[in-house]
């Protein structure tokens, strides 16, 4: 390869720069600013902190988000694995379905969520007519953690089943050939084989439950997530300032929680290997 | 090399083990065989002749159809899952487990077992210098070359002391030079541990250097049993004398004792009539003055140690023909064959 000089390096990196520039930088830099420039100053940035409501809105986030992520692994990891492993009839149709909620908006996810196990939703009726009382529970974290892991199952589903196909079944006809159990072949050779997978889909998953918005949205009330918070300061308070801040805090922290999350899996390969 | 450390191999006895997949692909025929106790056995045959399935049969990773029967000793693993078999499996393509060290991998089956971590750590120990790569102990699986790989998966499959080693075609994944190293010491470690080894390959060389007996099987079903000698000096039919070596076939007419081949005239045993007559590259010479059969060199590959010579005779043979690696032999010469009827085989 043939060096080429600065100047057209320069050149023909240019063309991403000014993309990159004008819609990553630019408007996050705008951002920043916009956060520090309310009445509040830069102090609004420690408002997460000091204003027990974003603190408690912002824990609350993160804690559904870290669920949402781990119940979405678990549930998509054994599905995956089985429908890998197995061929049946229908088995076409049903990976072509698992795509459907990909499409939908949160405002979608969330009136099923409401058809669900809203007032009158089908768990309601169902516990109305056997016990006399109503179990609804869609407007509150349970139903937004619901929502959630609907529409995040088929985003990992499909990562997890692409790692799943490239696995080498030798390697677990090995681990059996020495004695282990089924579990201990699933806990000691399918899940570390399968980590990076999980590291990316899970880091997909996590990151839009910390942004998603139209699910919440629909379900309201009693909802206090982060993306909400910013909302309501945005178009009920005026505060624009203060939701620039919260949406910034919101994308460091997401951007902070993966990379912990990532350095802690990279910490266990080095221990392991 | 093997120190104090030794293997008590049982016999292992197949009965009327078939194997049928799901559609009716019959992939094994019913199949009789006993190995013994210490005993190497050679699978050897082309892709799809049922020689893997036989093993997979033999570790417990398949189940034979129904009647079918695997036996270790006087105990009956028919419906044993391979967890449960205790036997040592090595692979082509080696299986080593990509999130744990050399020595983790090894140590894998004892920490299984339950053994507590120093003594699996010493035991592990003790097999890397069994398989002479003690200094790898702390590497990760992908600093290892090939070679290494599999001295890897041998030291693994062999420190829980196993019932049964099986090999599926262990060195197909490695360059020829270092197949040829390694396959010596697959040899000198079987012979050392007295371990009962079943061994998977297509690649003849191999069959013959490391098995006590080779099984050469073709579409399902057993060819032939044999030492190694014995399939290739007495082929039980034309498809083990093809696949075994190479074989040249001769057509005959034989009468009063004499066989009359291309215009010469070959002392006789056998019955008068049409005759087919076998023999092997290197019992025929390349002669003049007493040659048999003549005819003009077709192709001559200068090999090293012999010149791999084919010629097409003027009665209408074409013989591959061993001579010597000096001989000077090229493209259109023509040469005179000397055939020496002991040396005949016969189907």
């Amino acid at each position: 390869m043939h060096r080429r000089d600065p100047f057209t390096l320069a050149l023909l990196i240019a063309p991403a720069a000014v993309v990159f520039g004008a819609f990553f930088l630019l408007p996050l830099a705008e951002l920043f600013v916009i956060g520090g420039s309310g009445p509040q100053g830069w102090a609004a940035y420690a408002s997460v902190v000091t204003n027990p409501r974003h603190l408690q809105s912002l824990v609350s986030t993160v804690t559904l988000s870290a669920g949402v992520t781990a119940a979405t692994l678990a549930i998509s990891t054994v599905s995956g694995l089985f429908l890998v492993r197995n061929r049946f009839p229908g088995r076409a149709l049903l990976l072509a379905m698992l795509t459907f909620p990909l499409a939908f908006p949160g405002v979608v996810v969330g009136f099923m969520v409401i058809m669900l196990a809203g007032r009158q939703g089908l768990i309601g009726e169902a516990t109305h007519a056997l016990t006399g009382g109503r179990v609804v529970f869609a407007y509150s974290m349970a139903g937004l953690f619901l929502g959630y892991i609907y529409f995040s199952i088929p985003r990992v589903i499909l990562t997890v089943m692409a790692a799943a196909e490239k696995l080498d079944p030798q390697l677990e006809e090995a681990a059996r050939s020495l004695g282990a159990r089924p579990w201990q072949v699933v806990a000691h050779v399918v899940l570390p084989a399968l980590k990076p997978a999980f590291l990316s889909a899970g880091a997909i998953c996590f990151a839009t439950a910390m942004g998603a918005f139209g699910t919440a949205f629909t379900l309201a009330t009693r909802i206090n997530v982060l993306p909400m918070v910013i909302y309501t300061e945005f178009t009920l308070q005026a505060n624009i300032a203060m939701a620039a801040a919260l949406s910034f805090v919101l994308g460091l922290v997401t951007w902070a929680a993966l990379a912990l999350a990532r350095s802690f899996a990279g910490s266990t390969v080095a221990a392991a290997g | 090399m093997s120190g104090s450390f030794h293997l008590d191999g049982v016999p292992i006895r197949l009965e009327g083990c078939a194997r049928t997949y799901d559609g009716g692909v019959r992939a094994l025929e019913p199949l009789d065989l006993s190995i013994a106790g210490g005993e190497t056995v050679v699978f050897l045959g082309p892709s799809g002749c049922g020689k893997t399935t036989t093993l997979r049969l033999i570790a417990g990773l398949e189940s034979p159809d129904p009647g079918g029967r695997v036996w270790f000793g006087d105990d009956d693993v028919t419906r044993l899952p391979i967890e449960r078999r205790n036997v040592g499996m090595v692979f082509q393509s080696y299986a080593l487990f990509p999130n744990m060290s050399v020595a983790d991998n090894v140590a894998y089956g004892l920490r299984v077992r339950g053994v507590a971590t120093a003594e699996r750590r010493r035991r592990a120990g003790e097999m890397l210098e069994l398989m002479r790569i003690g200094d790898l102990a702390g590497r990760r699986i992908d600093q290892l070359s090939g070679g290494q790989r599999q001295r890897v998966a041998l030291a693994r499959a062999l420190v829980v002391r196993p019932r049964v080693l099986l090999l599926d075609e262990p060195l197909t994944a490695l360059d020829a030079k270092l197949r040829d190293s390694l396959r010596l010491e697959i040899d000198r470690l079987l012979r050392t541990l007295g371990v009962t080894a079943v061994y998977v390959t297509h690649d003849q060389a191999e069959a013959m250097a490391l098995g006590d007996r080779i099984v050469v099987m073709a579409r399902g079903r057993v060819a032939q049993v044999g030492t190694p000698r014995e399939i290739y000096y007495r082929p039980a039919d034309a498809f083990v004398a093809e696949f075994v070596g190479t074989m040249n076939r001769l057509h005959g007419q034989a009468a009063d004792g004499m066989l009359a081949l291309g215009g010469a005239a070959l002392p006789w045993a056998g019955p008068a009539g049409p005759a087919e007559v076998l023999v092997r590259p290197e019992d025929v010479a390349l002669a003049d003055a007493d040659a048999h059969l003549r005819g003009s060199v077709a192709a001559a590959v200068f090999l090293g140690d012999r010149t791999r010579v084919v010629v097409e005779t003027a009665c209408g043979h074409t013989l591959t023909v061993d001579a010597a690696g000096r001989a000077a032999v090229a493209r259109g010469d023509t040469v005179g064959l000397r055939l020496d009827p002991a040396r005949f085989l016969s189907l």
